[in-house]
């Protein structure tokens, strides 16, 4: 299933391992960073709601 | 199509509310497209008959460049209306654009750089292109680390919105640098509206695909980070209403 990639399966390897994490990486520190925010916003404010 | 009518979006409240129902359908796509197209490329096209199997570096480092030019730009626009209008969901929406544009415009380079040290034979060169990407990608750390350095939201946006029309210039420039100047190592664009200069079509066609996933990639990504930093605006005005009162 893999295809010979001859003499620069190296490089072209290493882009695509290097690229797919970086874009990983990026995925999962948004998604987390939104559900972090999202979390502290509800908390913040339900303690405003609850102080008139 | 009334134009006036986008306006709407640029309040918080309606913004959340519709990327609420886009934001799947735009996730979807860009995962079926990044998917097809990658593994299209990857598994599914022939070698170069000069650049052997390092020709598969396209399908990333091609879209990857594209967008690193093209998200400056969306900055830009979304830059100038805040400039003009006072919009903060555009301001916003400019920071949340950035990070993505950083990582792309690494990812053009390492993918460069490691196609070139087998084509070129060295990983970089001080060659018109590479060099105003490199300073494009200064321009993001810059653009995102004065974000992060002033407190006020309103400030922080005017002063990110000059920088950001100045770093057009670097943007265009990488775009072009490869017409201005024909010294550099880097060969002419990949992709062009005359076909003849065109990469041969069992490369394109899965490029196209690629491209396609990239830039519904970054739409979903902005989308959500948006969402985001809107909200982390409404959290940092409501502490400051709580610390006042």
């Amino acid at each position: 299933m893999m295809p010979d990639l001859g003499k620069y399966a190296e490089a072209v390897l290493s882009s695509y391992a290097v690229s797919l994490a970086l874009l990983i990486v990026l995925v999962w520190l948004s998604l987390r960073r939104s559900a972090k925010v999202a979390k502290q916003l509800e908390d913040i404010e339900q303690k405003a709601r609850k102080n008139g | 199509m009334n134009l006036n009518a986008l306006w709407q979006y640029a309040n918080p409240k309606k913004f959340i509310q519709t990327t609420e129902k886009v934001l799947p359908l735009f996730s979807v796509l860009a995962v079926v497209c990044l998917v097809v197209g990658l593994i299209w490329g990857f598994f599914f096209t022939p070698e170069d008959y000069r650049q052997g199997s390092t020709v598969k570096i396209i399908y990333l480092h091609v879209p990857a460049a594209l967008m690193a030019i093209n998200v400056w730009l969306m900055m830009l626009v979304t830059s100038l209306i805040w400039i003009v209008r006072r919009h903060h969901v555009s301001a916003l929406a400019a920071r949340a654009a950035a990070p993505i544009g950083a990582v792309m415009t690494v990812i053009a380079l390492a993918t460069g750089a490691i196609w070139g040290q087998p084509m070129w034979g060295t990983w970089w060169a001080w060659d018109p292109r590479l060099t105003s990407f490199l300073i494009l990608f200064l321009f993001y750390l810059g653009y995102i680390a004065l974000w992060e350095a002033i407190e006020n939201d309103d400030t922080a946006a005017d002063l990110t919105s000059i920088l950001c029309l100045v770093g057009s210039v670097f943007a265009l420039l990488s775009r072009y640098a490869v017409n201005f100047w024909n010294q550099g190592l880097h060969q002419g664009a990949s992709l062009s509206l005359d076909k003849e200069e065109n990469v041969a079509d069992v490369f394109w066609y899965p490029l196209l695909v690629c491209i396609a996933g990239f830039v519904l990639f970054f739409i979903a990504l902005v989308l959500l980070r948006t969402r985001t930093e809107i909200r982390a605006r409404r959290m940092r005005a409501l502490l400051a209403r709580e610390r006042m009162g």
